[in-house]
C-alpha cells in the first residue's frame, strides 16, 4: 500500500515539476540560455493566483489572470534581459538571468512581506477516495489533470497548427526557418509567453497544495527544474516529461528510504550525476 | 580596530577564493557552479583538525589536499560532460556536498562546527596570512598563466577539439585545471573557518557558489587584476549596504544583471575597450 500511495505522490510532485520545467526547456531548445529567473515567475503566479482569489473568490478566475499577466512579463523579460545578451557567451545570459532572480525574490518579500500569503477559504480542499483506499485532496487530483491537459493542448498546437510548424523549425535550425519566411522573433516571444504561463500555473497549484506562497518558493524547483531538463537532454520536451516525472517518484521513494543518508534536493542531484556519468547526453538526446 | 581586521581578512579570503575558481572557469573555460563545495571541504578539514589540536598552519595543506582530491574527481566527470552539462552537474556538486554534510553527525549535520580555536597568531596574524596566500595565488596564477600550461588552458576553453587535434592532452589539462582551483578554494575555505570560527552548510551552499562565479565574470573572466579587484569590493558590498539593510540583497542581485546587461566583459574588458578607445582617439 505504502508504494502505491508513494507512487502516488511521485506523480502528482512529478507533474508540478513538468509544468515548471516545460518552459524552462522551451526557452532552451530556442534561445540556449539557462533561464534561471523562470522560478521568479513560478512564484509570481502564486501571489497573483492567491491575491485574486482572495479578492474575487473564483480559483479559475485567478489561474487565468496568474497565466495571462506572468506569461506578458516573460515576454518583457525576454525583450529587456536575454534579447541583447544573445550574441554573448551563454554564461553572461546565466549569470544576468540568477541575478535577475535573487532581485525578484527581494523584490516579492519587500511588496508582499516576508512571511507569505495564504488562502483565505483554500479551495479545492476535499479528499477523494482514487480507488485501493488511497486518499487525494482535489487539489492534487487538478494538479495532475492540468498538466496532463497543459501538455496535450501544447502536442496538439505544434503538431498541428502552423505556428507550432513555425516553432519547430526555429527550434530545429533558426537560419533556415528564417529565410524560409518564418519570424522568428515572434516565436521567441510567443515561446517565452507560453513558457511563463505554464510556471504561472505550476505557481498556482503549489500555492493550492501548500496553501501557501513565499517569496522564496521559487529557490529548490528552480534549481531543480534546471536538473530536470539537462536529466531529460536540453531542449527536448519528451525527455523533459520523463524526467520531471521520474523525479518525482524518485524522490518519493528516496525521501522514506535514503533520507538518513542525504535530504530531498541532494537526492535529485545525486541522481541527475549518476545518469549524466552514464548518459552525458541526457536520457532523450533531440526531438 | 578588531573589525576592520575581520573585514580585511575576509576580503583576502574572498580573493584567493575567486582566484581559485578563475583557474578553471577563466584560464580553461570549464564553468562550475560548485565551487562553494570545496571551499566548505576545506573550511571543515580545517576546523576538525584544529579543533583536534593541530595548528591553522599545519591544517592548510591537508585542507587543500583534501579539497584538490575532489575537486580532481569532480575534473573526472568534466571530461565526460561538456559546457551547459558541466555547468549543471557542479550545481548538482554543490547540492550534494550541502545534503551530504547535513546528515553527518562527525560534521555537525544542520547545526554546524562551533568553537573553532581562533588562530594562534592572532588576528592580525590571520590577516597577513590570508593576504599573504593571496598573493602567492596570484602570482601562481600570472605564471601559469604566462607558461606552457597557460597556453594549454587558453587553447581549450577556445576550442577544445582545436586543442586536441593541435596535439594538447586535454583531459590531463582539465585536471590539472580543476587540482589547482580546487586546492585554493580548499586553503580559503580553512581560513575562513577561522575568521569567522563557526561553520554550517547553509555557509557552502548554492548561494556562495554563484556568488564567487559572479565575483569572476563581474571582473572580468580571465583577468587576474580584474578578479582581484571585484572579489574585494563584492565581498564588502553587502557590509556598506548594512545601511539600507532590508534592501541589500535586492541591490546585489540588481547589480549582478546590471553589470552583464551593460558591460558583460567584465571590468577588465571594459577598462580594455576604454584603453584601446582612448589610444585610437590620440
Amino acid at each position: 500500500m505504502l508504494f502505491a500511495e508513494l507512487v502516488v505522490q511521485g506523480v502528482v510532485q512529478g507533474a508540478i515539476y513538468a509544468l515548471i520545467a516545460l518552459g524552462l526547456t522551451l526557452v532552451y531548445g530556442l534561445l540556449r540560455i539557462l533561464h534561471v529567473a523562470h522560478a521568479a515567475l513560478f512564484t509570481l503566479g502564486g501571489y497573483v493566483g492567491v491575491l485574486v482569489t482572495n479578492h474575487t473568490g473564483s480559483l479559475t478566475l485567478a489561474l487565468g489572470a496568474a497565466m495571462l499577466g506572468v506569461g506578458v512579463l516573460g515576454m518583457v523579460v525576454y525583450r529587456l534581459a536575454y534579447r541583447p545578451l544573445l550574441e554573448r557567451p551563454p554564461f553572461v545570459a546565466l549569470i544576468a538571468s540568477i541575478g535577475l532572480f535573487i532581485a525578484a525574490e527581494e523584490v516579492y518579500r519587500i511588496v508582499f512581506g516576508s512571511f507569505g500569503l495564504s488562502f483565505v477559504s483554500p479551495p479545492l480542499q476535499q479528499q477523494v477516495d482514487i480507488g485501493g483506499g488511497i486518499l487525494l485532496s482535489q487539489a492534487r487530483i487538478a494538479v495532475v489533470a492540468m498538466a496532463v491537459g497543459f501538455l496535450a493542448l501544447l502536442a496538439w498546437l505544434s503538431g498541428h497548427t502552423r505556428t507550432g510548424v513555425a516553432w519547430r523549425a526555429t527550434v530545429t535550425d533558426p537560419k533556415m526557418a528564417e529565410s524560409c519566411g518564418i519570424d522568428i522573433e515572434k516565436v521567441r516571444y510567443l515561446n517565452f509567453f507560453i513558457g511563463s504561463a505554464l510556471a504561472a500555473a505550476a505557481g498556482v497549484m503549489v500555492a493550492l497544495l501548500n496553501n501557501l506562497v513565499e517569496p522564496t518558493m521559487g529557490a529548490v524547483p528552480s534549481y531543480k527544474a534546471l536538473a530536470i531538463i539537462v536529466l531529460g537532454g536540453l531542449g527536448s520536451v519528451r525527455g523533459t516529461l520523463l524526467a520531471a516525472l521520474a523525479l518525482g517518484v524518485i524522490e518519493s521513494f528516496g525521501t522514506v528510504y535514503a533520507g538518513h543518508l542525504l535530504d530531498r534536493d541532494a537526492l535529485a542531484f545525486a541522481f541527475l550525476i549518476a545518469v549524466l556519468m552514464l548518459r552525458p547526453q541526457g536520457l532523450l538526446r533531440g526531438a | 580596530m578588531a573589525y576592520e581586521i575581520i573585514i580585511a581578512t575576509t576580503m583576502a579570503i574572498a580573493v584567493l577564493f575567486a582566484l581559485s575558481l578563475n583557474v578553471i572557469t577563466g584560464f580553461c573555460g570549464q564553468i562550475s557552479l560548485g565551487h562553494a563545495a570545496f571551499y566548505g571541504i576545506g573550511a571543515y578539514t580545517g576546523a576538525l583538525l584544529t579543533k583536534a589540536g593541530l595548528p591553522l598552519i599545519a591544517a592548510l595543506a591537508p585542507a587543500a589536499l583534501s579539497a584538490g582530491a575532489i575537486g580532481f574527481v569532480v575534473g573526472l566527470a568534466s571530461l565526460r560532460v561538456r559546457h551547459d552539462f558541466l555547468a549543471i552537474t557542479t550545481m548538482g556538486v554543490s547540492f550534494l556536498f550541502v545534503g551530504v554534510v547535513r546528515k553527518q553527525d562527525v560534521l555537525g549535520g544542520e547545526i554546524g562546527i562551533s568553537g573553532i580555536p581562533a588562530a594562534e597568531f592572532g588576528r592580525p596574524g590571520l590577516l597577513a596570512l590570508a593576504v599573504g596566500c593571496a598573493v602567492v595565488f596570484a602570482l601562481l596564477a600570472l605564471h601559469i598563466r604566462r607558461s606552457w600550461m597557460g597556453f594549454a588552458f587558453e587553447s581549450i576553453a577556445d576550442d577544445e577539439d582545436t586543442a586536441r587535434i593541435l596535439g594538447i592532452d586535454v583531459p590531463r589539462f582539465k585536471l590539472w585545471a580543476f587540482v589547482i582551483g580546487t586546492a585554493g578554494a580548499g586553503v580559503a575555505g580553512a581560513l575562513y573557518a577561522h575568521n569567522v570560527r563557526y561553520i554550517g552548510p547553509d555557509s557552502f551552499g548554492f548561494v556562495e557558489s554563484v556568488t564567487v562565479l559572479a565575483m569572476v565574470i563581474v571582473g572580468g573572466i580571465g583577468s587576474v587584476w580584474g578578479v582581484v579587484l571585484a572579489a574585494a569590493v563584492l565581498s564588502v558590498l553587502p557590509l556598506w549596504f548594512q545601511v539600507i539593510d532590508d534592501y541589500k540583497l535586492l541591490m546585489y542581485g540588481a547589480l549582478l544583471f546590471l553589470a552583464m546587461r551593460f558591460m558583460p566583459d567584465g571590468v577588465a574588458g571594459q577598462v580594455a575597450r576604454w584603453w584601446a578607445a582612448s589610444r585610437r582617439g590620440r
